[in-house]
């Protein structure tokens, strides 16, 4: 192995490989926070299909029967609440778990080197994990309202790993300010209290007027939330390809934006928590 | 392959702390919004910046460490001594990549594992056994390694009927220990720890560092933090004093610890004289006439100085004047620990056949003390003069202090702190057999 060069200000060349060479402690870390969460409780994983799916019928309730707004196309609301409830879920499981993780961490981070970035992602991992439990009552409310997904279903994965990187992205920087600066762990649960309404959870993004729409696509989990319900419900509720192309930028954007102050930050870590 | 393994080059650590400038009590409640708000903007500042966070509105630079430069090769056991403060850890957290240097840089040729804490990472909620893994990967260990030496980590914790019950239920001792087996069968090419000897029971402890000893004898590179000197004379042929973060002394660990014992003084500062001047007081007794001079310490070749290593002899001599006016006068110092424990009297009646002749006005008492049995920590002397059965002459109370320094005086390296009480006994045990 070719000697570590440790010095002042010195950016470390093999940062990306040592991530890679450190998976193993990514895939333990990530086992930690699963099994220490299921551990202590009396109804374990349904908790992780519960609350969305709550959440869910009282969306449908109030959106579909007290507004009476429209769903996509002939889809049962239900269905199409759901289908944007999953990756809001995600995205809001993961951004929090992975804004708290460095400071829920820090006495590893004071005591042991490994790429920091790690901590944040293996916290991911658990929101991944609800994600594909509760994914089991979508396929059940499929059955239930007898809806066969088209092809387009085999192209949920890429917007599972787009509502990870949304995540991950505001998460990183989050967590890095975190370390600094105690105050920004209240400003998750805002975030996502206040993002279930204004992204298009309980509604169709088709009930935003035409000239608003590229507008309201930079919120990036517009374009994850539209993608969603294009794989799930199929031709009922076409990707409106501009908006969609709009989140993935701003994506990208959070996400080169959370990795470049993580790792400005990353080292004096260990100094300040 | 070089034979340095760790080169560290003009190695500097930099932090920057803050102070809450002094001002009066707020005068209204504009002067607190004022101030508060200006706080915010500098911290709203600093925040896009990326700067630290320093609490309080004006900044120092503190060196923990500076101008460190030294080498280590391969399969030396290096120790590094201090008093608290000196900038031991952060060199640790430097070498181990927790934090980065300031000023220079360092390279190191191998796979390092630090070890500055038994048990980083362990989850009270978790099982022994899923504590071992995560522990271990979290030491750098991989799963394939940790798989081959589960057992081995297993009977060294003494653990197994508990394998699978969560460490939270664990006594402490068997949490330490569980915590030091898993380090202890970390195989990197060096190994870097700090104080965790110091941990589990006297068996324990000398289990830990037999495993210590192993693993340095065993051709990998060590680097050991202790305030254990006994240990570190044990493991490593080689040692660093640091000093207010730079480094006073290297060498041979020999040399390099006796140097540190001769400047390790609790005041903080260096060795002292060993002379204390008593010259300058009132006599409550007796008004006019100070008995008690002086009084200085020193070991049997006649050093003077203050510190002395446990089992080792010591004299105290006073000098006094007109003692001899006063018929049958004795001399008495007492001991006593550092918060005001009454060790021990020792009266010149007791032990001096008494000489009842005229002398000369000046007079010097020597007390002997051939074997200190005191425990390593500072302790008192006061000083009395007394007729028998009439009153007191003259009394000083703290009249010299001394520390007792550890030393291995059972020859088995066991280290001695004031947690077994105020002395030690020169004895031991022996365990027979029943018939």
């Amino acid at each position: 192995m070719s000697a570590i060069v440790i010095e002042a200000g010195r950016s470390e060349k093999n940062y990306w490989r040592d991530l890679w060479r450190y998976r193993e402690l990514f895939l333990i870390l990530a086992w930690r926070d699963l099994s220490v969460r299921y551990k202590q409780t009396v109804i374990g994983i349904l908790w992780a299909i519960l609350r969305p799916f709550l959440t869910m019928i009282v969306f449908t309730i109030i959106f579909s029967k007290v507004a009476k707004l429209p769903s996509d196309g002939s889809a049962p609301y239900a269905l199409m609440v759901f289908a944007a409830m999953l990756p809001w879920s995600l995205f809001a499981n993961a951004l929090t778990e992975s804004s708290n993780s460095l400071i829920d961490n820090s006495n590893l981070i004071s005591k042991v080197y490994f790429p920091r970035m790690i901590m944040p992602a293996a916290t991911v991992i658990t929101a991944l994990v609800d994600f594909l439990i509760s994914f089991v009552i979508l396929i059940g409310m499929m059955l239930y309202y007898r809806f066969t997904p088209g092809f387009q279903i085999f192209l949920l994965p890429i917007f599972i790993v787009m509502a990870l990187l949304a995540s991950l992205g505001p998460g990183l920087w989050i967590t890095a300010l975190n370390v600094k600066f105690r105050d920004f762990r209240y400003v998750i649960p805002f975030v996502v209290q206040f993002g279930l309404y204004v992204s298009p959870v309980g509604f169709s993004s088709r009930v935003i007027p035409e000239q608003w729409r590229l507008l309201y696509s930079l919120n990036p989990m517009v374009g994850v939330i539209d993608g969603f319900r294009w794989c799930i419900l199929g031709g009922n509720s076409p990707l409106y390809i501009p908006g969609f192309l709009v989140s993935l930028v701003i994506i990208v954007f959070f996400l080169w934006l959370g990795i470049s102050r993580f790792r400005k930050m990353e080292k004096t870590f260990a100094d300040m928590i | 392959m070089s034979d340095i393994v760790i080169r560290a080059e003009t190695l500097g650590k930099k932090y920057t702390i803050g102070h809450q400038a002094q001002r009066g009590r707020y005068l209204s409640l504009r002067d607190v919004l004022m101030q508060n708000a200006r706080y915010a903007l500098i911290k709203t500042r600093d925040l896009f910046q990326g700067k630290p966070i320093i609490q309080g509105n004006t900044t120092e630079n503190v060196w923990a460490l500076k101008d460190i430069s030294f080498e280590v090769k391969r399969g030396e056991a290096l120790g590094i001594i201090g008093l608290n403060g000196a900038g031991k850890s952060t060199l640790l957290k430097v070498l181990s990549r927790i934090t980065e240097p300031s000023t220079g840089r360092v390279s190191i040729d191998g796979r390092v594992a630090s070890l500055l804490e038994v048990g980083t990472g362990f989850h009270p909620e978790l099982t022994g056994r899923e504590n071992i893994y995560l522990n271990g990967t979290i030491l750098g260990m991989t799963r394939k390694e940790i798989n081959r030496k589960f057992d081995e980590i297993v009977a060294f914790a003494e653990v197994e009927k508990y394998l699978d019950t969560p460490v939270k239920r664990y006594s402490s001792g068997m949490y330490v220990r569980l915590a030091f087996a898993v380090a202890a069968h970390l195989e990197p090419e060096i190994l870097v720890v700090d104080e965790v000897l110091a941990v589990g029971d006297a068996q324990f402890q000398k289990k830990c560092l037999g495993k210590m000893n192993d693993v340095a004898k065993g051709g990998r590179t060590v680097l050991f933090v202790s305030h254990n000197m006994t240990a570190i004379h044990a493991l490593c042929g080689r040692s660093i004093l640091l000093d207010g973060g730079q480094i006073r002394c290297d060498g041979n660990s020999k040399t390099v610890i006796a140097e540190y014992l001769s400047s390790n003084h609790p005041a903080g500062g260096r060795q002292s004289s060993g002379e204390f001047d008593l010259s300058k007081r009132k006599n409550k007794y007796l008004p006019d006439h100070l008995i008690v001079q002086s009084l200085y310490l020193a070991d049997m070749q006649g050093n003077r100085g203050d510190l002395f290593p446990m089992g080792q002899a010591m004299q105290m001599c006073v000098n006094v004047t007109g003692m001899s006016k006063y018929r049958n006068a004795q001399i008495a110092a007492i001991i006593k620990s550092q918060n005001d424990q009454w060790i021990c009297t020792i009266t010149s009646g007791m032990s001096c056949t008494h000489i009842d002749e005229p002398r000369d006005k000046c007079e010097r008492a020597i007390l002997n003390i051939p074997k200190i049995p005191l425990l390593p920590g500072t302790y008192w002397i006061d000083i009395t003069i007394a007729q028998p059965g009439i009153g007191r002459l003259d009394y000083v109370e703290r009249a010299g202090r001394f520390t007792v320094t550890e030393a291995d005086v059972y020859g088995t390296g066991y280290q001695l702190t004031d947690y077994f009480g105020l002395i030690y006994l020169e004895s031991s045990w022996k365990i027979l057999q029943r018939t």
